[in-house]
Formats: structure tokens, sequence, C-alpha cells
């Protein structure tokens, strides 16, 4: 099993887990308002949706440059959490349902559009969809003399601007949470908070997806800050084991990429998927051993206390 | 006659009589670790309106759903008819809280109604003429019936709780549970339930009925199970709901204590 | 008057003699199973021969090559080409099957549900096939990925509701939990399954993206096995899960298994989601469950008929986008059907009958400018009854300074009002030196009705529902004006044997106007 790390290069694998590592701490920071927001499904919805803003960016650039896919995507992102907003305050649909509309629309939207766009671009909606994530190292540019992958760049300028955002705007964002009505008595607009925060996981979708997948994006969006939930019961808290699982899993999401099918004779697998699959195994191990909330613990309190309750003198 | 039983009434256990519609012994409730019933013992008597009072919180809903095996129970058991609930389920209906519904459904008054058939029915039939006829019926006694095919969301609050009603009356049961039928319902709805209510019990039905105004417990009910988290006192109006016994369940909460007393010298007063 | 007494007897008695529900669903029923017995042999025979080379646009009837683009409109719209056919056929019954069941997880509140499950099959049909290979087969034999696909789906669904039900998390959480871990894992499969180096595995990609064009006969057949197996189910269940969306507590305290219910309910999302996967692709099939049922919520009270609109709509937008798609070969099916679902849903949010966002904004324009005749016809009321009263000089036709000062409207709106009851023929509106008002005879009725409603009102919930009397005024503006005749006939019985309780107006300490 081991033998399957002798390609081991810190040149290359070091990079492709740094490339997770900061999708995942990026992800992570909102992911805790999601959960407890309600809103996990969000993530999902955006990452699919921003779809056509790539496209519309490649058809009307004619180039895969950055920054005109970047905005494009930002603001079909945006767009989405909008359109979903309108849907269900005007047409009185369900919140859930009025997502699926519009997401799944922007998505066919996106997939028209980018047959459109494959006469001029190489545009694959399966990289879309699961990423290169092994790719990374190979597309570098130079920084302070040093070699550095331009997707890293990009996704730690994102995960600086996530974690920014999160330290200036936490009471807010923790009020808006919490009591929307509460906060907006208080001169919180908690309609702005929800758009900030909507703005910041379309950003982080659309960086996050060339390098390594929208997959993964909403794997990181969710998992860690559910496994966090498990854990704690404070927000600050919660963050922070969120985004220490966040990178945990893309460390271990890599080397198990690279392990697991050695057992089974096989070589290595897409590393995306088995970052999310470890983010998922930690949730596992989160909300089985939780101190407080996990449900080990809430079998074996539950059982004391029939037990109580039974033996008690009658 | 019950008399004036007050908690602990853990003695009782053994002698629950086999035919009382509702016998309740050593319940306990939980959430995860926090009580919210705790050592409920309870005999209902047959053919009685019996009004379960106390403040907010006091776990009265919860008394219900457990009944209704909605909630796991911690402890104890719950006969009805003698037999468990799953046994003599046909014989129970249930009118559950306004809010616990999604007003804006796609089903109509009628369709409402109709439900409390559902299980007569049996799987897979579909609802045919004579269970409608007998839905349209029901809502004509709550005084609806020109409302049937209405969405239900069109309906006025007391309306909706009347729909409710009708829906526990087509299923013809023998024990009603009412949970907060009066809650924010017009004086006219209110009238119309009380009426039903004493229909119901001169026909040997018995309602158990979650209740938050104090002053007309002592006008609708025969008798009143005061609980907070456990029964603090049950047995008839007459002699349970004393002022007393109200400060055992409400403790401290002076201004309610004083509203009841003052209710309740207005009545004494009145009736003698 | 939408309740005259007359017209529900009518229809009362109308409903006891003929009720077309139970025969619709017999016919709908055996039509089901039917269809499901049938869809072997027969339905092949219906859509044509399965011919192993057919490529786009081979017909049986026809076989030139070459034609001009009108001949192609009428080729697809004709259905005259085998590919078309079987093409059509099969997405519009996966587009009823969907739409229909749609409108069940829609209103219980789980249209997401569909999302997460079809990402929750990808892993299944990754091991299918990779243990395919493994026992010596192509890998590429459809039942076996389905199977794969729906075992998948119902773990998911299985760590869904364990997740839902042991942990704190909420619905939505437990749901992208198991969608992006699920198909994470099926990514990482597919990865090995690449790795594995035999070849097969390019055409898995179309589980994601759907193929719609290479849909063949026996695949048109699945599809309307299952179709015709999640139409029957919906219809004879239709009672059971009408009730668990409706009221889940109140079914389970009958003693229904509504944990039953839901994973039936479920695992029929999970049929539909592994069977559209080849047809419209993993993302867009959970359009096809969401879309529909969406909108034709727009359009009706009823479900039935919201089960009916949605499953026409599931059909219509599947027909018409896989016709779009064959006739623009640059337009991916799964992606035209998914955007002709969109488009009618768009419409139907604005023109839908019941709730469209049309019909609501015009139900409360008409109630505002109801509110505002009303509130004008109050206070010139009261206004002419306070001279009447008053020891000063009856002031009649009152003057506008004096109506501006009863209320807090600017004056551009009161004489935008006045014009209006004017054009109206309720008041007359002279300038002399001032402007002066008066009634109209219709005028005068209409407001000694509209205030006596108020005023009734008011006494009824000061002497009933135990509001404080300051607060009376402000809830009964908005509620006298949804009072029925009826209710007023109610409160007027109720309230003048009981007598008239002070009232907070000083006007309205006068006897009532009418009596």
């Amino acid at each position: 099993m081991l033998e399957s790390l002798e390609s081991w290069s810190w040149a290359l694998d070091g990079w492709i887990i740094a490339a997770g590592a900061l999708c995942a701490a990026a992800s992570a920071l909102l992911g805790p308002y999601l959960v407890l927001r309600k809103m996990s499904m969000m993530g999902d919805a955006i990452s699919h949706a921003v779809l056509p803003g790539i496209a519309i960016a490649f058809l009307v650039t004619e180039s895969r440059a950055s920054l005109p896919m970047f905005i494009g995507a930002a603001i079909v992102g945006l767009l989405t959490a909008i359109f979903t907003e309108w849907i269900r305050r005007f047409g009185k649909v369900d919140e859930g349902a009025s997502m699926g509309v519009v997401f799944t629309g922007l998505f066919a939207l996106g997939l028209v559009l980018v047959v459109q766009a494959a006469d001029k671009v190489d545009l694959d909606p399966g990289c879309v969809l699961y990423g290169a994530i092994e790719l990374t190292p190979l597309d570098t540019t130079t920084v302070l003399g040093y070699d550095v992958p331009r997707v890293v760049i990009t996704l730690g300028a994102v995960a600086l601007l996530n974690l920014t955002c999160v330290l200036l705007f936490y009471k807010e964002l923790k009020i808006t949470s919490f009591d929307p009505a509460l906060a907006t008595t208080l001169g919180i607009s908690s309609r702005l908070m929800h758009y900030l925060l909507m703005t910041l996981v379309a950003i982080t979708a659309v960086a996050s997806f060339e390098a390594v997948g929208n997959i993964l994006v909403v794997a990181m969006l969710i998992v860690p800050a559910a496994a966090a939930y498990m854990l704690t019961d404070r927000l600050s808290v919660m963050i922070f084991l969120s985004v220490i699982i966040g990178i945990a899993s893309a460390a271990l999401g890599h080397l198990s990429a690279i392990m697991v099918p050695a057992i089974f004779g096989f070589g290595s697998t897409i590393t995306a998927g088995m970052m999310a699959l470890s983010a998922g195994v930690l949730f596992v191990v989160a909300a089985l051993c939780g101190p407080r909330h996990g449900i080990i613990i809430k079998l074996i309190q539950r059982r004391r206390f029939a037990a109580k309750c039974l033996g008690a003198p009658h | 006659m019950l008399n004036n039983h007050s908690i602990p009434a853990r003695t009782r256990g053994a002698d629950h009589s086999p035919e009382s519609p509702l016998s309740i012994h050593d319940l306990t409730v939980a959430y995860d670790r926090k009580p919210v019933l705790w050592d409920v013992d309870l005999e209902v008597s047959a053919g009685k309106l019996i009004g379960i009072v106390g403040p907010n919180g006091a776990g009265k809903s919860t008394l219900i759903k457990a009944v209704l095996d909605l909630l796991p129970r911690a402890s104890g058991h719950v006969n009805i008819f003698g037999k468990s609930y799953k046994e003599s389920r046909a014989r129970v209906g249930y009118v559950p809280q306004r809010e616990s519904v999604d007003w804006d459904f796609p089903v109509s008054a009628l369709d409402v109604v109709a439900m409390g058939r559902y299980r007569k029915i049996g799987w897979c039939r579909p609802v045919t003429r004579s269970h409608k006829n007998a839905a349209m019926e029901a809502l004509d006694r709550v005084g609806i019936a020109n409302l049937a095919h209405r969405q239900i969301s069109q309906l006025s609050g007391g309306q909706q709780q009347r729909a409710f009603l009708a829906r526990a009356l087509v299923q013809d049961a023998d024990l009603y549970l009412m949970d907060e039928p009066f809650a924010a319902v017009d004086a006219a709805t209110e009238t119309a339930i009380v009426g039903l209510l004493q229909n119901l019990r001169e026909r040997g039905k018995t309602c158990l009925i979650v209740h938050h105004d104090l002053q007309t417990v002592r006008e609708y009910f025969d008798e009143v199970i005061l609980m907070n988290m456990r029964v603090v006192a049950h047995g008839p109006t007459e002699t349970t709901f004393t002022e007393e016994n109200l400060r055992k369940t409400y403790g401290g909460k002076l201004t309610l204590l004083g509203e009841a007393a003052e209710a309740n010298a207005r009545q004494s007063a009145g009736k003698h | 008057m939408p309740d005259n007494p007359r017209e529900n007897t009518d229809r009362i008695y109308l409903f006891v003699c003929f009720d077309p529900m139970p025969l619709l669903r017999k016919i709908i029923l055996s039509l089901m199973l039917w269809l499901l017995a049938v869809s072997g042999s027969p339905l092949s025979a219906a859509i044509g021969h399965d011919h192993p080379t057919a490529t786009k646009y081979e017909s049986i009837t026809d076989r030139s090559f070459a034609w001009p683009s009108v001949d192609e409109w009428v080729r697809v719209l004709t259905l005259r080409d085998y590919n078309t056919r079987v093409v059509l056929v099969g997405t519009t019954l996966l587009g009823i099957a969907a739409g229909i069941l749609g409108c069940f997880t829609l209103l219980r509140k789980r249209a997401l549900m569909g999302d997460a499950l079809s990402h929750a099959t990808l892993p299944g049909i990754g091991i299918a096939f990779m243990l395919a290979v493994m026992t010596g087969g192509t890998g590429k034999s459809l039942p076996i990925l389905l199977l794969g696909a729906a075992v998948s789906g119902v773990l998911g669904l299985a760590m869904i509701l364990l997740i839902r039900n042991l942990t704190r998390l909420k619905e939505d959480t437990a749901l992208g939990i198991i969608l992006s871990v699920f198909f994470g894992a099926g990514v990482a499969v597919l990865g090995v399954v690449q790795s594995m180096g035999k070849g097969h595995a390019a055409g898995l990609e179309s589980f994601i993206n759907g193929k719609t064009a290479s849909m063949v006969a026996s695949d048109a057949q699945l599809i309307a096995c299952v179709a015709a197996l999640v139409v029957f189910f919906c219809v004879a269940l239709f009672k059971e899960f009408r009730l668990i969306c409706f009221d889940a507590d109140y079914a389970k305290s009958q003693g229904w298994p509504t944990i039953l219910l839901d994973v039936v309910m479920m695992s029929l999302v999970i049929v539909v989601t592994v069977i559209g996967l080849q047809a419209v692709g993993l993302i867009l099939i959970i359009a096809l469950l969401i879309v529909p049922a969406a909108a034709a919520r727009f359009w009706t009270e009823r479900l039935v008929v919201m089960l009916m609109i949605a499953g026409l709509l599931g059909a219509a937008s599947s027909l018409i986008g896989a016709s779009l798609s064959a006739l623009l070969p640059n337009f991916p099916s799964g992606a035209m059907i998914v955007l002709t679902a969109t488009v009618f849903f768009l419409i139907s949010m604005f023109l839908g009958a019941e709730r469209g966002v049309f019909i609501r904004w015009a139900n409360r324009w008409k109630f505002e400018k109801k509110v505002r005749r009303q509130h004008l016809l109050r206070a010139v009321f009261e206004l002419v009854e306070g001279d009447e009263i008053g020891a000063g000089t009856p002031a009649y036709p009152i003057s506008f300074q004096d109506l501006l000062a009863m209320r807090s409207w600017s004056a551009r709106r009161l004489s935008r009002e006045v014009g209006r009851a004017v054009r109206d023929g309720l008041i007359i509106e002279t300038y002399a030196a001032d402007r002066k008002i008066k009634f109209t005879q219709q005028g005068f009725r209409e407001a000694a009705l509209v205030v006596r409603q108020h005023r009734l009102w008011e006494l009824y919930l000061i002497t009933h529902a135990d509001i404080a009397p300051s607060h009376v005024d402000r809830d009964a503006d908005t509620i006298e004006h949804v009072l029925g005749p009826d209710m007023m006939a109610e409160l007027e019985a109720l309230l003048f044997t009981t007598g008239v309780p002070a009232s907070p107006h000083k006007v309205e300490t006068q006897a009532l106007p009418g009596h």
C-alpha cells in the first residue's frame, strides 16, 4: 500500500494538497453560516448555476481569460440567490423548489451555451463538474522568485477574502443567521448580509471549480461545517473546527486518492472526489463521537435515562 | 365520583378499570435529557368533557402526543379502553393544533374532513361518494357545509378549526383528544364548538381538551386536569379548580392567578 | 357573492349525483397496468423496429438522405423518423411520470430530495460497471448499471433519513452531505474505472450529461414501464400521499405507516431519477421532478387537477424540448427540455389562474381600491353626521378642507379618490368659492351601509373579542372589508340583542344610521 507513495513528490503532491486545502478553507469558512441558516443546498445550487456566466464570458471574450469568467460567474451566482428569493416571495413557492427551478434552469442554459461555445473554445462540461486538481502544479507563475501554481494564488486570495469578511462581519452574520427579525430592528440589514454571503459563495465556487471542480466546493461548503456542528455549540469554535476539518479532508483525500485504489490493485483516482469522500468519512466520525450531540453519547444517555425512570421507586 | 386527587398519585396505579377510556400509568416523556412530563398517572372517566389546564410549556400538548404515540416515551404505558393505543386506534379522534398544518396545501375543506375516514377506507382504495357524504354531513354539523369546496387557506381561523373538528367527527370515535381547539377562534366558533362538545358528551363520548383560558374552565368542563410537567390535580371541576390548586399549578404567576380567582368568585357567586 | 346558499346546495346536489373521480381513477389504473404489461413487445411495434445501425434521421418509410429544412420540420413533427419517435415517446413518458410524482415531493417540501438522490446514484453506476467488467462482462449492460444506481440511491436515502433522525442537523444539510459525498465517491470510482484501462468507461459520462439522442427502443420501453409504474403508484396511493403531505402527524396518529409511505415516495423518486439519468442526465432530471409540479401549483387549488397539469406540463416540456433538439443539432436535448419547462414555469408563475403573480396583484389592487373607497365614504358620512348632531349650522355640502382633516391622507390622494367617486356617481363635487362635496342618493345609501358595517364590527370586537377599545379602530379598518353579508346579519342579531356598548369614537356614541 505504501509503495504507491513512492512517486510522491512535494513539488507536485504538495501543491495539489495546498490547492485542495485552500479551497476547503475558503469554503469551510462560509459553510457554518449556510448550515445554520438552513441554506445548505444553496451552495450546490450556486455552483451549478454559475455555468452560464462562464459560458457567456467565453462567448464574449473568446478566451479562457480568468477575469471575465470570474466576473460573469460571480454575477450569475448572485443572480441565482436573487431569483430564488424572488420566486419564493412573489410566486409563494417553497424555498427548496424555487432553488431547484432556478439552478436547473440556469444550468440548462449554461449547457446550451457551452455547446455553442465549444466550437470556439475548448470547454469540457465534465471538467467543470469534477475539475482537474491533478493538473494544478503544471500551470505556474512566479511570485517572489518562486514558482507557484496560479490556482493556489487564486484560491489563496479567495480564502483571504472570505476570512476578512467573516472576521469583519462576524457579529452581523451571526445575528442575521440567528434571528433576522431582531437584526433588522437593530438596523442590520439581513438581506444585505444574505446577499454578501451568497456573493462570497459564488466567488468561492467560481474560483474553485476551474481547479478542483464544483463537486469539491459543494462538499467543502457543507460537510466540514456539519461535522463541526456535531462537535461544538459555539459559532466561533464551529468555524475554526470547520476549517480544520476541511483542510484535514483535503490532505486525507489526496493521500487516499493515491493509496486506496492501490489496495485493490488499481492506479490512482480523481483527487477531488476522494477529498469529498474523506470529508464524508470525517463527518461520520464526528456525528458518531461528538461529545454532546454525537449519536453514541445520545444513545447512551437515552438508555440511562429510561433505566433511571424504570428504576425509580413507585 | 373521583375526588380531588393530588400528586403523588402513584398508589392508584394498579387499580385501573379496564374499560376506562384513557388510563395513563407512570408516563415520562423527555426530549433528549430534558423531561417534559414526569410520572403522569391519570384515569379518565367516560362520558365527560375534561379540560387540561396548565401554564405554557407544562407539557399539555406533549401529553396528548405521547398518548397518540407521536412522541417516544421514556417510560410508562397508556391504555385506551383497556387496550394499547395501536389496538384501539379506531376509537380515538385527534384534533391537532392549527399551526401544525401547511394551510397553503391544495385541498378543500371537504378533502380535509374526508381524511378522517381514510383509515376506515383502507389502503389504496379511493374516497367514495358515501365517505364524501359523511364528510359533508360532519361539515354541516359544525356549520360550514356551504364552504365545503373552498381551499382551506380561504377559510377564517375559526372555520379552519371547525373543519378540523369535523374531521374528528367523521371518525366516529369514542375518545377525542383536542389540542387547543379554542385557540384564536371567533366567538361564534367558540359557541359552536362548545355546543358540539356537549352533544358529544350526551352521546357518551369522552373529550380531553387542552385549554388555555382559565375564565371559561368552569363553564365548559366537567372535570379538569391541572398540570405542570406532572399532574397537580385531577377531578371534578367544582372541587378541583380551586385557587389553591391553581397556585400549585401556576406558581408565582400572580396576575393570571388573580384573574382566575376573580373569574372563580364571579362564577360561584352567580351559581349560589 | 361567492357564497350564495342556493348556488351551494346546487353544487352539493350535483356532487352527490355524479362524481367522476372514481371512474377516472379506475381508467388510469387499468391503463397503467396495461402499459406495464405490454411495454415489452407491442410498444416497440408501435414505435417501429430497432435497427442496430439506425443513425439519426433514418426512417422506415423514406430512406432518402437529402432533405430541405422545411421537410425536416415536417419529419420531426409528424414523427416519421424512427429515432425521433423513440426519443419523443421516451422523454414524454418520463415527463409525465416526473411531473406527477414531483407534485407530491413538492408538497412534502422535499423538492430537493431528487437532487440529492440523483447525485447519490453515481457511485452505484461506477461500482456496477467495475463489477461487471471484473466478472468478464463489457460493463455496458444498462440494467446492471441502473440496478447499481438504484442500490446506491436507496443507500443515500437511508443515510439522509439517518442523519436527519439521529443528529441535530436539519434536512437540507443532510441532503447536502449525501449529495456531495456520494457524488465525490462516484467521481472517485469513475476515476478508478478510467485507470482500469479497459476503455469503455467513456459511456458512463452520459449518465451525468444525458444522451437523449442515442436512446433506443429498449430504453423507451424501460421508461414506459417505469412511467406506468410510477403513475400507477401515485394514483393508487393518492389518498395516502395526500394525507402525509398535508398533515404527517395526523396520519401517524391514525396509524398510517408514515415512514413507509415516505420511503415508497422517495423510492419512486429514485426510480424516476435512475431512468432519467440516461435520458436527460443527472442534473436535469431534477428539473423534471421540480419545475412542472411547481408550475402546476399556480393554476389550481385542487390536488387532482394539479397532478394532471403537472403531468401535462412535464409531457409538453419533454416533447417540445426534444423536438427542438432534434431540429437544431447543436442544442442538447436534456438542456432544451429543461429550458422549455422553465419557460412554462415562468408563464405559469405570472399568468397562473389561481396563485399566479398577476392574479394576486390584481386581487390586492382591487382590495386596496375598495378600502380607499370605503375610507372616503366613511369620512364624508361622518362629517355629515357630525354636522347634523353638532351645535353649529349644518354646513352641507361639506368642504374639501374638512374632509382632508378627517384622515391622514394627502390632498392629492384625496382629490384623486374624490374624482373616482364622482365618476362612479357616488358624490357630487361643486367648485363655487370653495370645493364642496355632497352625496348622491346612491352614494349616501352605500356610505350608510359601509359605516354601519364598520361600526358593527367595531362593536363586535369590543363586546366579544376582549380587545382593548383603543386597538379596535385599526383592526376594524382592515377586517371589515372582508365581512360578508351573512356575517353582518349574524353580528346584528348578536349585538342588538345585547345592547350597544360605548365606542372609542366620539361620533359613534350616537344612534346608528338606518335605525
